[in-house]
């Protein structure tokens, strides 16, 4: 990957910037970057701050007044929130599994090179990816015609295949998996289904994580499809309470209301911003802890696609 | 993608007859076959609504079947509203835009970082500067909440606290072309820096010590080496978003703005359009606008490829 890693040798320690030019580009990229972290900073510190100081002096960058209020409030009485939390991973969770195996399949057939239909499935794949229906077509044909209304299944099908990911996949298969191996597996009469997975994908975990990481990502940052099909709260994934709640901060007590409080009560003494915010952070959290790990797939997937396949 | 190549080699086929393990492959691809057909297939044959006067109650088909053709006329409604033009000047506007700063900030940073003599330094600044590339639109618009907030907002009260007046932000047009192209350049840009970083490190080292024995500097190895060696991923970047000019990234023209009225001359895209048209269950117009991006997106996309074709063979994607 990294040819010109050799700082240290001769050359390129000769062939550098100068040192006053190296010391600006620094400054330079240390702004870039606190411009692009500091966003998340504001909306940790917010979701820490106390609903009084919020009130009286508004949002700061760093607390002035410290409480947990908000995160108690949710381990409390937080249904409506720890419902959502459930809506997403389990949309997350389902979503990678059946997306990774939709898109592997897909790209395992289309690589093998003696399949009869493999030009045909190819233009299937292909097509896609340069003309769509359009989102009213579309909008029309999940909720009337596949009555994915109001279902989890909208949450998750729509977004469970890309002609992009299919493509990646195919390019890993046709580049590293040996062709010997899988005629040697046919020879000995395993059918393509056994092929498929007890060979292909074991041996392919790299593309897999790759393409599992996409699909992750995208189902738990999705909210778009639960503005379109879901009207029901219950089927509320964190992204959509997050969204309802930016327009009306007071639905996070609806729910609880139910539980014996009551909800004007409860609206007055809930900590509704820093609240609003914590889920901001439930949302936040998890991802902004889990891609620096995970950095080194994302890059080798962005590339593959960026280069021919 | 390289279709040609395929076409090719699907002509010297070994085995001639359908086989055992081709009934194995079709129930293997049946799955994903069959959604490609229900997600992708039917709303492209669904795009015929357009032209018909489509009522929402009922099934879809028989809806589909029995709606009465009425031409033109959804398109006619369409461009004669006054605001087709805004929303035209807004979607292509915005894009040409994000085309040339989602290009040259990226290479130009991504030429940055990779001269830092500090390895670790660089790694670092990378993984700080993809994080926005991981907010939802929903989170930014809370974030963007958090710094506008009329009464609240981390802005207005550091503009008290010099002595202005507060802006009441989501009621301001004349901001938002600023706000929205600063917010796409600051979600894109550690996400393209990558993709350009990544190629620029693959560049076979020893251009660059030919070209240091030969007394270039760095500007000149920049110059000469590794922006020619970019060309390729540059232009495959261009081709797709060139491909998407008549489509928008709706969560930030929607989210970020939250639907704020005021700023309707300066956020309504295509996409918004489309999706409020939706809501409110007009389906004509919105029909008829849909149709029209899905068509001249496929056309920009061909015809954006066959120019690249034509100049440069290397780099057509198909």
């Amino acid at each position: 990957m990294s040819t010109r890693t050799a700082y240290d040798t001769g050359l390129e320690k000769f062939n550098r910037t100068h040192r006053v030019v190296d010391v600006i580009f620094h400054l330079i990229f240390i702004v870039l970057a606190l411009i692009c972290v500091i966003p998340v900073v504001v909306v940790l510190s917010i979701s820490f701050s106390s609903e009084d100081s919020i009130r009286e002096t508004g949002y700061h960058i760093l607390p002035t007044v410290l409480s947990g209020d908000a995160y108690a409030y949710i381990a409390k009485q937080g249904t409506t929130i720890l419902r959502a939390l459930g809506v997403s991973v389990l949309v997350t969770v389902i979503g990678t599994v059946l997306g990774v195996l939709l898109t592997a399949s897909m790209g395992y057939v289309i690589s093998r090179p003696n399949y009869k239909l493999k030009g045909f499935l190819t233009w299937i794949v292909f097509i896609p990816m340069v003309f769509n229906g359009g989102l009213v077509s579309s909008y029309f044909i999940n909720t009337n015609l596949l009555g994915l209304k109001d279902s989890i299944w909208a949450l998750i099908l729509p977004l469970a295949v890309s002609s992009f990911n299919v493509i990646i996949c195919k390019t890993f298969f046709k580049s590293t998996i040996p062709d010997g191996l899988i005629e040697s597996a046919e020879i000995d009469g395993a059918s393509q289904l056994r092929i498929f997975f007890s060979i292909v994908l074991p041996i392919s975990l790299p593309v897999i994580a790759t393409i599992g990481l996409f699909l992750c990502f995208a189902y738990w940052n999705d909210w778009f499809q639960s503005m379109l099909y879901i009207d029901n709260q219950n089927l509320y994934s964190l992204q959509a309470l997050l969204n309802s709640l930016m327009s009306n901060v007071d639905a996070l007590a609806k729910n609880a209301a139910s539980m014996g409080v009551s909800y004007a009560v409860l609206v007055a003494t809930m900590p509704k911003e820093s609240a609003r915010m914590a889920v901001a952070i439930l949302i936040v959290l998890p991802v902004a802890c889990a891609y620096p790990f995970f950095q080194k797939y994302f890059i080798s997937g962005l590339t593959v696609g960026a280069v021919k396949g | 993608m390289s279709l040609k190549a395929e076409q090719s080699h699907k002509r010297k086929r070994l085995r001639p007859r359908w086989h055992k393990q081709d009934t194995e492959l079709t129930l293997l691809a049946l799955p994903t076959t069959i959604w490609y057909i229900l997600f992708c297939f039917l709303p492209m044959f669904g795009i015929i609504i357009a032209f018909k006067n489509f009522r929402i109650s009922g099934g879809f088909l028989s809806n589909v079947f029995n709606s009465p053709w009425i031409g033109f006329k959804n398109f006619e409604f369409l461009f004669k509203s006054n605001d087709a033009w805004i929303i035209i000047r807004n979607t292509i506007g915005y894009n040409l835009i994000f085309i040339v700063l989602g290009i040259v900030l990226p290479v130009l940073f991504a030429i940055m970082v990779g001269l830092l003599h500090s390895r670790k330094a660089s790694k670092i600044y990378q993984t700080m500067m993809f994080l926005p590339y991981f907010l939802s639109w929903v989170v930014v618009s809370a974030v963007g909440w958090a710094f506008l907030s009329f009464d609240k907002g981390i802005v207005n009260q550091m503009l008290v606290s010099m002595g202005s007046d507060p802006v009441n932000w989501y009621m301001e047009p004349k901001y938002w072309p600023f706000f929205l192209i600063l917010l796409n350049v600051w979600k894109g840009l550690g996400y393209g820096m990558i993709i350009y970083l990544a190629t620029i490190t693959s560049i076979d080292s020893t251009y660059y010590e030919a070209a240091v024995i030969d007394g270039a500097s760095i500007w000149q190895q920049t110059r000469f080496i590794t922006l020619p060696m970019l060309k390729l991923v540059i232009v495959m970047m261009f081709i797709l978003a060139v491909g998407r000019i008549f489509y928008t990234d709706f969560g930030l023209f929607y989210q970020v703005t939250r639907d704020s009225n005021s700023l309707f001359n300066v956020s309504t895209t295509i996409d918004v359009m489309v999706y409020k048209q939706l809501k409110t269950a007009t389906v004509g117009m919105a029909s008829a606008a849909a149709f029209v991006q899905s068509v001249l997106g496929c056309a920009t996309i061909l015809i954006a490829n066959w120019i690249v074709r034509k100049i440069d063979p290397e780099s057509a994607m198909m």
